[in-house]
């Protein structure tokens, strides 16, 4: 069930009220992002950080040993004397492959978690929808949410000043299965 | 004195300007930034910059042709100077691209929100300026087919590059910062993309933004995330941007050469990085603002700030300049006081004294806050900035190698029609591409503006109910 509002404080508002009220299956589609929203949805905070920690080292750790390998092992380059180990001069390029693996892994990780790119989706069918980009926000309770009550939801959402109210038809608003193995990363 | 004193704390508490003029709305934004791309006749003004622009990419066609043909012997660059306007070109190019990075990373940790307004037009040009850059190291080359050589994969030669050389450090750190502000450019563009799917009317234009897109639509739990990665993403680029350029100038300092080999090298050129950058996002904002009546967004105060940042990163490189002087004379080294002295007085001397001029003198009139606010002798400062470090990294190359240890090897270097036509190629180029970039994405992004609009004074209490 799809209400849509034309101020960030009243969906603020629905949304508390509805966690209040105890639903959690419930997620909101806004222009810009409202990090008191997200708080007020009780999304749960992103693994995003450590994953791309890991990304980092592992960048870190193979830009390390690759040129200590390439230059001290495989084919032992002599550069004007200096030991074969030569660490600070490999101390750049192990800097960048971090950036490089962490940043990778921070874009990539966004937007596969977030289930992009999906150009089709049941929230699209909604007409008004196109205006969730420009100046409108829709708060949508599930119905797979344990207490969704088509009626009691449909009440709940028009007594908060909503411009309208619209069900959403074949909303499975959970990610395909294909991310589920992943789903609180 | 009562009287002083009210004046006084009148003029003391200005409200400074809103970072967005109080008449917008949400609509109003997406309307005005995305309907200037698809709602929109291309300004004369533009087609006009395209028009000449074009013409700049035949020059460059021709010169890379010419050298193709002929080899690096038509520029005028030869022993002792085997290095002049390539990398001269290379630093200036990838200086400029510094300023994108710091305005997009640095400042968005800083929580500096007026960089909204600017982020993705200087994030823009930090792309297009590093592309630019790359040419000119890959067409030195001499064979810049091969020049997949420098990267290490296994080859049937059996050899690895050497990880000792600064030369190999700067095709890491100019791939990666290629790949990152890329990276972080398109990640910013997304939620525009969507915006722009929205409000688009024709179906290739719905189809191609939605493609871009790749179906954003909003979520909350989207947003949490892509906050995360974007906040990440900054906090990457902001030591990235800074080892960059100092990478950059290692290519001279771990030289032994008088006039390269100092210690300074590093903050000094990304702080001139950061300085040049800042005088090109100006260079090209002022006009586009003009170009597109985007007042209500870039306003004055955002103007000011730009050239607030122009003037503390000049002094630090006057800081670098006084420490070069000063080191000549306090090594007691002689080829080091001989090296400065022919800096000012020798052959290039009118370049050193360009040079202090453009980007010694000419900055400090930024102090004065009626010169900030003029628009167009801000316009004029930022080029003289531009042109200014462009000496400053003609003079670095040149002076110092056309006259090292021996008198018996000392040169000199002219530039061909040759070298001038490649570098006015890549001016073409990069002003080609700005501009495309304004006429078929959002030059600014849309829902960072829309996170400036005030309205949490305005919040509805709900802490009643949840009791």
């Amino acid at each position: 069930m799809m209400a849509e509002f034309d101020a960030p404080e009243k969906i603020l508002a629905a949304a508390e009220r509805a966690a209040a009220k105890g639903y959690r299956e419930m997620d909101a589609f806004t222009p810009f992002p409202m990090e008191e929203l997200t708080d007020a949805l009780k999304v749960k905070h992103t693994k995003l950080s450590l994953f791309v920690l890991c990304c980092g080292v592992t960048g870190g750790l193979l830009g390390f040993f690759m040129q200590y390998w390439m230059n001290g092992i495989d084919y032992p380059l002599n550069i004007g004397g200096k030991p074969l180990y030569s660490w600070p001069a490999f101390i750049p390029i192990t800097f960048e492959m971090t950036i490089l693996f962490s940043a990778i892994g921070a874009v990539v990780g966004m937007i596969f978690r977030n289930g992009l790119p999906r150009p089709v989706h049941p929230v699209f069918n909604i007409d008004s929808f196109e205006r969730a980009t420009r100046d409108h926000f829709f708060l949508c309770i599930e119905a797979t949410d344990p207490l969704f009550q088509e009626e009691e939801v449909q009440a709940f959402l028009e007594s908060m000043e909503p411009i309208a109210v619209t069900p959403v038809k074949h909303v499975p608003m959970r990610e395909p299965d294909s991310y589920e193995d992943f789903k609180d990363l | 004195m009562a009287d002083q004193h009210s004046q006084h704390s009148h003029s003391g508490f200005e409200m400074p300007e809103p970072l967005v003029a109080p008449d917008q709305t949400y609509a109003s934004i997406t309307d005005k930034i995305s309907g200037d791309v698809i709602g929109k006749k291309t300004p004369r003004g533009m087609l006009i910059t395209l028009g000449v622009t074009s013409m700049f990419i035949l020059v460059f066609v021709a010169s890379v042709y010419w050298l193709l043909a002929n080899g690096i012997g038509v520029w005028g660059e030869n022993i002792p100077v085997g290095w002049a306007f390539d990398i001269t070109n290379f630093v200036w190019w990838i200086g400029i691209g510094h300023a994108g990075t710091l305005i997009s990373a640095i400042l968005l940790l800083l929580h500096q929100h007026w960089r909204n307004a600017i982020n993705r037009f200087a994030e823009a040009m930090t792309l297009f300026a590093v592309a630019c850059a790359g040419l000119f190291p890959l067409l030195h080359l001499g064979r810049p087919w091969l020049g997949y050589w420098l990267v290490p994969y296994p080859n049937t030669m059996w050899v690895w590059p050497n990880f000792r050389s600064p030369l190999i450090w700067d095709v890491f750190a100019v791939t990666t910062y290629l790949t990152v502000s890329f990276m972080f450019w398109f990640v910013g563009l997304i939620p525009d993309f969507a915006s722009m799917r929205d409000i688009a009317k024709k179906k290739w234009q719905k189809v191609s933004y939605g493609i871009l897109a790749m179906g954003w639509r909003g979520s909350s739990r989207h947003w949490h995330r892509y906050e995360t990665a974007y906040l990440l993403l900054a906090g990457l680029a902001t030591p990235l941007v800074v080892s960059v350029h100092s990478v950059v100038s290692f290519d001279f300092s771990v030289g032994i050469l008088p006039g390269w080999h100092a210690t300074i090298f590093p903050p000094y050129f990304v702080a001139g990085a950061i300085y040049s950058g800042f005088a090109m996002v100006l260079t090209l904002m002022i006009p586009a603002r003009k170009m597109y009546k985007l007042e209500a967004f870039i306003t004055n105060r955002h103007l000011d700030y730009m050239a607030k940042v122009m003037l503390a990163t000049g002094l630090i490189v006057l800081y670098g300049y006084m420490s070069e002087l000063f080191f000549a004379y306090y090594s007691g080294n002689g080829y080091e006081s001989f090296m400065m002295m022919n800096r000012i007085t020798g052959p290039y001397g009118w370049a050193y004294a360009c040079l202090l001029f453009c980007n010694g003198f000419t900055p400090q009139l930024l102090w004065f806050k009626k010169i900030r606010q003029n628009i167009l002798v801000l316009f004029i400062i930022s080029v003289i900035v531009n042109v200014g470090m462009w000496l400053e990294r003609f003079v670095i190359v040149v002076t110092s190698l056309h006259r090292d240890f021996l008198p018996s090897s000392w040169g000199m270097f002219y530039p061909t029609k040759w070298d001038w036509g490649l570098y006015i190629g890549t001016l073409g180029i990069f002003v080609w591409l700005i501009y495309m970039f304004v006429r078929v994405m959002p030059m600014i992004s849309i829902f960072e503006i829309k996170h400036l609009l005030p309205w949490r004074g305005r919040r509805i209490d709900t802490s009643a109910d949840a009791e």
